[in-house]
């Protein structure tokens, strides 16, 4: 084993993700406690030209392949999986995001190495051990690893990514990967559909979240969105509802937004959500929780019903 | 088409959390069907009706919701429903992944569908786990499939709404975010008459150890309200002060 840091680098339409920049800055701050360098594996056809902004590793393991097109759920975990059984690195990094989760499992796996998911930080100075959120971000928890080599995947905002995007070019070192026949293949790639309104281009958002219960109350939200003149977004188990179209969704999987003002109610702040709102100037949220996480973003609070704060604020704008 | 569906409960995401040493209190806890897990039912019951199939659903543990859960999809249209071992509340996601592989491998499944992650998945995703134990392919993120001929279209979600289409030879694993529609509603009569029904099949199962290599040594709470201004009083005061600050911030 080494005691490198390998990081699996995420790309899109040619385009490294600032999440693998994150990574790099995590595996910077690891790299001096085992004494390592970091290492980036690109994968996947035309990768050679993500080198040129890589500098934030010491080497970028390139893996050029027809085969891999476009990013392969099975192709792209096999040849990392490779990868990190020939160079044994200490310690391994990939976001955890829709690719990230992907490529960490079955790299875990097939490696026979421990996974730790929804990581915040990972610390190697004495053994491995890493703090996660758990319980869609309302507790923290402390882990420590068996062994000296795991996999982590890392929630996206746990480093800066702009402290992994410095440093130019990496140097470029081509490696060979074997890829399997793939039942899996790549068709096509959509990007999402405009139209509906735009809740990127309010200065007042109003989002609502699991406490708004039911359909039948989301009228009740509507009314305080129009008295604001705002548009009416929504985290994401509302869109998957079918309650609000997906085109309102804030977070991972939907919009960021950087409205003056975000109220968000009856939502409790879970990574992803928090991840598309979190850089909004000024967040002011209402829970019953008293413990929920988007306290932690907010800049205002009140603890209470989300259905006496809603009308009662209406009719203040109404009058 | 031969279904399983993969199902977990976890702690009520609208309850308050306690900490009780390095896990959750769990004396009073509420436990939901993992809201992905639904999603998983709720397409598998889909391609059920698309393609003429059956659809088995499995879920863990020992919480009087595992049982409701189950029973739940039976009125939803499962054909048949097993509940697996009755000591599984605290076991790691690698655990889980092993007692749902001891209970399908020999089922001769084409589509094993689970939610694409738990809030309490720490030491990995089940859906990934059981495709890599059972060197099956899978995606994941999966929000819309589509039967065809030996194989599925499946539509994965990247980020930012944007998503690929993939085509996946069958037998696969899926782990469901979305389902194409909203889980359907089902009324309390025919969860009744499900657990009348004796459908319900009880499934002894050894309780794996935890094998993921990953423990947690310490749990808690973050900070509430760090750096938020917290507004004491009633609604009125709420209302008031959050008219104010709407005014400051120049948009009322």
């Amino acid at each position: 084993m080494s005691n490198d840091i390998l990081v699996y680098v995420e790309h899109l339409n040619g385009e490294v993700t600032d999440a693998t920049y994150e990574l790099l800055a995590t595996a910077r701050a690891l790299a001096a406690q085992t004494g390592g360098g970091v290492d980036a594996a690109a994968i996947g056809a035309g990768v050679s030209a993500l080198t040129a902004s890589l500098g934030g590793a010491d080497r970028v393991l390139v893996a050029e392949t027809d085969a891999l097109g476009a990013f392969n759920p099975q192709g792209h975990a096999a040849a990392f999986s490779e990868l990190v059984a020939a160079r044994e690195p200490a310690l391994v990094l990939v976001p955890y995001t829709s690719i990230g989760m992907e490529i960490g499992n079955q790299v875990a796996v097939a490696n026979g190495l421990p996974l730790v998911s929804y990581c915040l930080s990972v610390d190697a100075s004495s053994g491995l051990s890493a703090t996660c959120q758990l319980y869609s971000g309302k507790v923290e928890a402390d882990v420590t690893v068996d062994g000296d080599r795991a996999v982590f995947a890392m929630l996206a905002g746990s480093a800066s990514a702009d402290d992994g995007r410095s440093g130019g070019a990496g140097a470029a070192e081509t490696v060979d990967v074997t890829i399997p026949d793939l039942a899996v293949s790549f068709v096509e790639i959509h990007e999402p559909e405009g139209g509906d309104v735009d809740i990127t281009a309010g200065e007042v958002l109003v989002a609502i979240g699991r406490g708004i219960e039911s359909e039948d109350n989301i009228e009740e939200a509507q009314e305080l969105a129009d008295a604001l003149g705002a548009p009416l977004a929504a985290s994401r188990p509302i869109i998957d509802q079918g309650w609000l179209p997906k085109t309102r969704q804030v977070g991972k999987s939907g919009l960021t937004v950087k409205p003056k003002v975000y109220l968000a109610l009856g939502i409790s702040g879970a990574p992803e959500h928090l991840e598309g709102m979190r850089d909004s100037a000024t967040i002011i949220a209402v829970n019953s929780d008293p413990q929920a996480p988007i306290f932690g973003v907010a800049h205002y609070g009140w603890v209470g019903d989300i259905f006496d704060f809603i009308p009662e604020l209406t009719d203040r704008l109404d009058g | 088409m031969k279904i399983a569906v993969l199902m977990r409960a976890v702690p009520d995401p609208v309850e308050e959390l306690e900490i009780d040493g390095a896990d959750l209190d769990r004396d009073f806890l509420g436990y939901v069907l993992n809201e992905f897990d639904d999603h998983a039912l709720e397409e598998g019951l889909l391609l059920k009706e698309e393609t003429g199939g059956t659809l088995t659903a499995f879920a863990l543990g020992s919480a009087d919701e595992v049982e409701q859960m189950l029973h739940t999809a039976i009125a939803k249209g499962a054909d048949s429903a097993k509940k697996l071992g009755d000591d599984l509340d605290a076991v790691d996601a690698h655990a889980q992944a092993a007692t749902f592989v001891s209970a399908i491998r020999d089922g001769g499944y084409d589509l094993i569908l689970s939610g694409v992650q738990a809030s309490d998945e720490i030491d990995g995703q089940v859906a990934m786990l059981v495709a890599a134990s059972l060197d099956l392919p899978h995606v994941s993120v999966v929000v819309g499939t589509s039967p065809g001929e030996g194989s599925l279209r499946v539509t994965k979600e990247y980020w930012a709404g944007i998503t690929a289409d993939y085509d996946v030879a069958t037998p696969a694993v899926l782990g469901i975010q979305t389902a194409r529609e909203a889980p359907r509603y089902v009324a309390v009569a025919r969860i009744r008459q499900a657990q009348e029904s004796g459908a319900l099949e009880e499934v002894d199962i050894e309780q794996p150890e935890n094998s993921s290599g990953v423990t947690i040594t310490a749990m808690r709470l973050p900070e509430a309200g760090e750096g938020a201004e917290m507004i004491e009083g009633d609604e009125e005061a709420a209302a008031g002060r959050v008219l104010e600050i709407l005014q400051a911030a120049g948009v009322r």
